[in-house]
């Protein structure tokens, strides 16, 4: 903390070190500018039609309500809004005029104002706290549904944290603004209205007195305004970057430590958290000028009223109650303006959360379910690739060229090759995550395009490398293969697959608490969960890319033998590691450059003394752990 | 960390703790503070002002005063102008100056925690502390606490100027303020653990949200979408029903506020009325009264807010100073040593340790490993073989015994230069959201582009790096590219290889990468390796063969050493997990020994 001295704001300082502090602000500007180049949000329109138009569509359905709502708040406003007025006839008509019974007869009609808005308000809010929550969940609801359209491809390029952001920051920014900023605008709008109108009705001279400020407003407003935007814009991204940094340095805290890096860190997050301070300053002192503004515009108004309306008085031209009435309405007139001009960043935030979500709600899911589909029927798992290519729709380049194969019910097919040879491909096809560009694919003899996904998937058992567990008992997660499958069969699926001794070794068994994704659990337990998972499902088809993460001996003896139970009588294609599956395959597939260029058993290729064999010998020869299955 | 949050301090000295970060600001304090009294003193008089006007002004027909009230009323909101502007300059001068530090030291304490803390803790938490705990506790200390003042003095200076212009009238107006207190004091209380409710089902909708997008794989692969929604579907309604409730209460209360308020003008024109209508009080009085009453119509609403923010800007507070509070991290002694040029010799004598719930993770472990020896470790998961390696760089301090580098006790070093000259590669490296370029620079921040490229091609990275659609200024992570498990790992041993360090730790397993990308790692690990004092934590056969020495480790104790012929004559634990495991990868041993030459190393 001790460069904090030299990096006080300038005002404080002695004009050298202020210098100093300048060049100081401009190098570190300079340095975040950079790390905003690529962020999300650009400065955009002040205000967006085609958005707020757009926004609207979500009231829709509850239009009626709204309706309702604005008829209250035109009550609650016109109550309140009578309120000087009443208050005014009752110092003229009643007081000033001598008559008790007037006096009395304008008390009971403001009696009756002050309830009437009490009750009409507190409706109103009612109405609108179930509207706009209720908006707001629909919207958070129609992103996670649509989120679950798209396909695998969208996740890869789009990380979770940033998906999270949308759902909860986006979505709570709305929130914000439905429920406070939509009626409230209303509100502000129908004062200033209501209260023009009540001013030149009461004395159209005293009312064109007092807008004689509005010019000076405007100036002031004008102003403000763009500066305010880029203003709060600056504060928001720098916030972001702030939030960012700190969750990589806890992320990462290990290899910060490990290259004693803290004090760097610490450096690189104090230069954006003076900057996110400076762009807050920024921000503050145009506020700071903006509010007392509006306060003294507002002063001079009713300077300029009392001065002249007293003058009329003076002259019998008016009576002292309309000047007293006039009074109020000025101090209440700047009231809606100054509620507008809070309201201004909420609503800037709105439009650039809306537009960052209609953008992600926009994107087309990469492959829906032709018009015609139907459910595929219950299957055998024969699975043909006939003259399968297929080229990714953003590069073009084809990935897989010419693909024929043929699994029968129950074959073993090992994919081998390296990395971007098209084996990962094959699997994304036959999972359906992707359509294929030529030739077609088909499942016991349905071509895969003719059914729906849902039912496709639902006889394929997919067990990817990275087994993703949810929070949740073990036995839930076990039966995420089967919602409706008995604890009996939960047990025997487990046991099959050699989980049940940990699981019932663990303090609750079953139900015992398996932690953020399987945290509680070993790589190796959680494999083997995830295959208890996949066996429950019982698929006619298995796809599995095997891992081959480091487990201890024990487990990986057991993992062998699940995998082994797994595959049992299913057509399995295997993204294949370990060499004990790729032995036992009934066909080895070799993949190179999206072509098949070799295919047959173990035996058969390595007689060939060709690609395969090179593989075997180079590479999975250091790398294999037990193959005790290999005799 | 749940376990301590019993024994944290109380709310009410977390509270002062917080008002403490003021202390520094003392002079900006004072002028928001001066600014504020006096612009509610002068909002007070305005009222006067005009009651006069109409009472001399109007009544005694002389329009000089009108003009001198006019004026009267310019000059004050001039002044006023200024000290709004300056209450409201300072006051978030000190809001944001509360957060910066706030912010910077909690950054620090977190940076300079333990390890033995960040096994415990979850980003989650931490960062929500970071978040929302900070951002509750600055608005307190600075707009809010001076907002909270200014309400509390117009509310009395109200009441003193009512009481001034006439007595039984004020206090016939001051009926409802009871009532009105109560209902805002007891609004800020209920709406506070309302408003947790709301958080804590959020922080379930995150879950839950999260979850099903992290295992989006799964989801699609079991076609489970329905389940996933049914799941979001609950928790969505439950969030909507619980912020339902609490805007219900909401719209119970401040439209009665108002009213209360209203309740007060009522009254004045009632009862006060009929008074001013036989003369017993001016109509300007009257005026000033109701005048006075309106005035309290706003901050009475953010009475109740301010309320709440106090209630909860001290729970807050006291969950950021939670964390500063930890004890850091091992600091150095005094009379610490700074290390140069390290030969890389590695001591253990009877090192014994054990976690703070007293489970004995080691016992008597000792060896010595010569400069540039190898050292394997191999054991069962669980067994102790990576707490070893942590207790080098001392991210863990024995619990008895003691760890020599170069004949020094470790804990008689300058723990940055201790750890300068240790090198550490992990299955899972992490990756900054940086460029390939400062990435791999992570650990030597002057290095040229030189040095960086040529570790880069040592550790077979070059040239995917070059592949990168922006070579090594290519960012990755959240914001750029998504590199892959293999890409990862290099990246992290170019790093490694960058700083240059005596002393090595790795683990030579890699998972979820496909033989090529293996292959190639183990390539850029053995040149990783090479002069170095390496410890592994070996899975392989090659790295067990080609080691100086093996440790076997069993239940936190050293069980066999040896090299791998030794230990297979022993017939113990190694030769079962030889048998077992590594056996079988004898006759591929073999065959790329002798294929390597003929495909030319």
């Amino acid at each position: 903390m001790t460069t904090k001295e030299e990096r006080t704001t300038p005002e404080v300082e002695e004009l050298s070190p202020a210098d100093k502090a300048h060049i100081a602000r401009d190098a570190r500007e300079a340095r975040i500018r950079q790390l905003l180049r690529d962020d999300d949000e650009l400065l955009g329109k002040a205000y967006d039609s085609r958005l707020v138009k757009r926004l609207f569509t979500y009231i829709t359905p509850y239009k009626n309500s709204l309706i309702v709502a604005v008829i209250l708040m035109t009550i609650s406003s016109l109550m309140g809004t009578a309120g000087p007025a009443i208050i005014g006839f009752a110092i003229d008509k009643g007081i000033r005029a001598g008559s008790l019974d007037v006096l009395r007869f304008w008390t009971l009609v403001f009696l009756f104002t002050t309830v009437a808005e009490w009750l009409t308000n507190r409706a109103r809010v009612r109405i609108m706290a179930f509207v706009g929550t209720k908006i707001v969940a629909d919207v958070r609801s129609e992103l996670f549904r649509h989120l679950h359209r798209l396909t695998l491809n969208f996740y890869s390029n789009y990380s979770v944290g940033r998906l999270m952001s949308r759902l909860i920051g986006d979505v709570g920014v709305l929130l914000d603004f439905v429920t406070w900023s939509i009626t409230g605008l209303f509100r502000s709008v129908f004062n200033l209205v209501g209260i023009t109108v009540a001013m030149l009705l009461l004395s159209w001279q005293l009312a064109l007195v007092a807008f004689a400020v509005m010019p000076l407003m405007l100036i002031l407003t004008n102003y403000w305004r763009d500066r305010v935007r880029q203003a709060y814009r600056a504060t928001r991204q720098r916030l972001a970057l702030i939030n960012g940094y700190l969750n990589e340095s806890i992320s990462g805290i290990r290899v910060t430590k490990s290259f004693s890096r803290e004090e760097r860190n610490f450096q690189h997050f104090d230069d954006l958290n003076l900057s996110f301070f400076d762009a807050n300053i920024q921000a503050t002192r145009l506020s700071a000028l903006f509010f007392p503004g509006v306060d003294f515009i507002g002063a001079l108004a009713t300077a300029l009223v009392v001065g002249v309306g007293g003058w009329l008085v003076l002259g019998d031209a008016l009576t002292a109650g309309t000047l007293v009435a006039v009074v109020l309405y000025v101090e209440r007139f700047f009231d809606p303006i100054r509620e507008l001009a809070q309201r201004y960043n909420t609503f800037q935030a709105t439009m650039a959360a809306s537009e960052r979500l209609f953008e992600l709600l926009d994107l087309e899911p990469d492959m829906v379910d032709a018009p015609g589909a139907v459910p595929l029927p219950q299957i055998q798992g024969e699975v043909e690739f006939k003259d399968v290519s297929f080229a990714y729709r953003q590069e073009g380049r084809s990935v897989l060229k010419n693909i024929n194969l043929r699994a029968e019910p129950g074959d073993r097919i090992a994919l081998v090759g390296e990395t971007g040879a098209g084996k990962s491909t094959i699997i994304r096809l036959l999972s359906r995550f992707y359509d294929v560009t030529d030739g077609a694919l088909t499942i016991d003899g349905h071509d895969v395009r003719e059914v729906t996904s849902d039912s496709l998937r639902q006889q394929l058992g997919i067990v990817l490398q990275d087994t993703f567990l949810f929070t949740g008992t073990v036995a839930d997660n076990i039966r995420y293969g089967r919602l409706n499958a008995s604890d009996e069969e939960v047990l025997v699926a487990s046991k099959a697959v050699g989980a049940h001794d940990f699981i019932s070794r663990m303090p609750d068994g079953y139900d015992s608490e398996v932690g953020e994704n399987g945290s509680n659990l070993s790589v190796g337990q959680r494999q083997l969960v995830s295959f208890a998972r996949a066996l429950l499902a019982d698929p006619r088809i298995l796809i599995l890319d095997e891992a081959t993460s480091s487990v201890d001996t024990a487990t990986e003896r057991i993992i062998q033998r699940a995998l082994d139970t797994l595959m049992e009588g299913r057509t399995s294609f295997v993204i294949a590691h370990r060499l004990s599956t790729i032995i036992n395959a009934d066909q080895i597939i070799v993949l190179d450059h999206g072509r098949i260029i070799e295919q047959g058993t173990h035996q058969e290729l390595l007689a060939r003394r060709g690609r395969y064999f090179n593989l075997y010998t180079m590479q999975w020869a250091q790398q294999n752990r037990p193959t005790f299955s290999v005799n | 960390m749940t376990e301590e949050q019993d024994n944290r301090p109380p709310k009410a000295n977390s509270t002062w703790r917080l008002l403490g970060y003021l202390r520094p600001y003392g002079r900006y304090f004072s002028l928001a503070y001066i600014a504020m009294l006096l612009g509610t003193g002068l909002n007070l008089i305005v009222p006067q002002i005009i009651a006069w006007a109409i009472d001399y002004g109007l009544s005694e027909g002389s329009g000089i005063t009108l003009i001198i009230a006019g004026a009267i009323i310019m000059g004050i909101a001039l002044v006023r102008g200024v000290l709004g502007f300056t209450q409201r300059y300072y006051g978030e001068w000190l809001t944001n100056r509360v957060a910066y530090d706030l912010r910077n030291e909690f950054y620090n304490a977190v940076q300079y925690q333990p390890f033995a803390f960040h096994d415990q803790s979850h980003t989650g938490d931490l960062m929500s502390r970071a978040t929302s705990d900070i951002s509750e506790s600055e608005r307190f200390a600075g707009i809010g606490l001076m907002d909270l003042t200014a309400t509390i003095l117009l509310l009395v200076g109200v009441v003193v100027a009512m009481m001034l212009e006439s007595v039984p009238l004020a206090l016939l107006a001051m009926i409802p303020l009871p009532i009105l207190l109560i209902v805002t004091i007891h609004f800020g209380m209920t709406v506070e653990p309302m408003f947790k409710r709301i958080q804590e089902q959020m922080g379930v909708l995150s879950t839950v949200m999260q979850e099903s997008l992290t295992g989006i794989h799964v989801v699609k692969a079991f076609a489970r979408e329905p389940h996933e929604l049914n799941k979001f579907d609950r928790e969505n309604n439950e969030w909507f029903d619980r912020r339902q409730g609490l805007i219900k209460k909401w719209a119970n209360n401040w439209p009665f506020m108002t009213f209360l308020i209203m309740m007060s003008v009522f009254l004045l024109l009632w009862f006060g009325g009929p008074k001013a209508l036989e003369g017993e009080i001016t109509v300007g009085a009257l005026f000033a009264l109701i005048s006075y009453a309106l005035m309290l119509n706003t901050p009475v609403q953010r009475l109740g807010f301010l309320v709440n923010l106090a209630a909860t800007a001290g729970a807050s507070a006291s969950r950021v100073f939670e964390i500063m509070d930890l004890p850091r991290e091992v600091v150095d002694r005094s009379e610490a040593l700074g290390l140069t040029d390290v030969k890389g010799d590695v001591k253990f004598e009877h090192v014994s340790f054990s976690y703070r719930d007293g489970l004995h993770v080691l016992a008597d472990v000792d060896f010595h490993a010569k400069p540039g020896a190898r050292v394997a470790l191999i054991g069962p998961t669980g067994s102790g073989k990576t707490t070893i390696t942590n207790l080098i760089p001392r991210f863990y301090d024995a619990t008895s015994g003691q760890i020599f580098v170069d004949g020094h006790d470790v804990r008689d070093l300058q723990l940055k230069s201790l750890r300068s000259h240790i090198g550490i590669v992990l299955q899972e490296p992490f990756l900054f959201s940086q460029t390939v370029k400062e990435n791999i620079a992570y650990g030597r921040t002057d290095a040229s582009m030189e040095d960086i490229v040529a570790a880069a091609e040592v550790a077979r990275a070059h040239d995917f790096i070059l592949e990168l659609d922006n070579g090594y200024d290519t960012r990755v992570g959240e914001r750029g590219v998504t590199l892959s498990g293999g890409q990862k790992q290099r990246i992290a041993i170019a790093r490694a290889l960058l700083a240059d360090p005596r002393i090595l730790i790795l683990d030579d397993s890699t998972s979820s990468v496909d033989t090529e990308t293996e292959h190639l790692i183990q390539e850029a690990l053995s040149e990783l390796m090479k002069g170095r004092t390496t410890f592994i934590i070996a899975q392989r056969l090659l790295t067990l063969k080609h080691a100086d020495c093996i440790l076997v480790v069993d239940d936190g104790r050293i069980v066999e050493r040896g090299t791998h012929e030794q230990l297979l004559a022993e017939a113990g634990l190694y030769r079962q997990i030889y048998d077992m495991q590594l056996k079988d990868q004898e006759e591929f041993v073999a065959l790329q020994d002798r294929m390597a030459p003929e495909a030319g190393g």
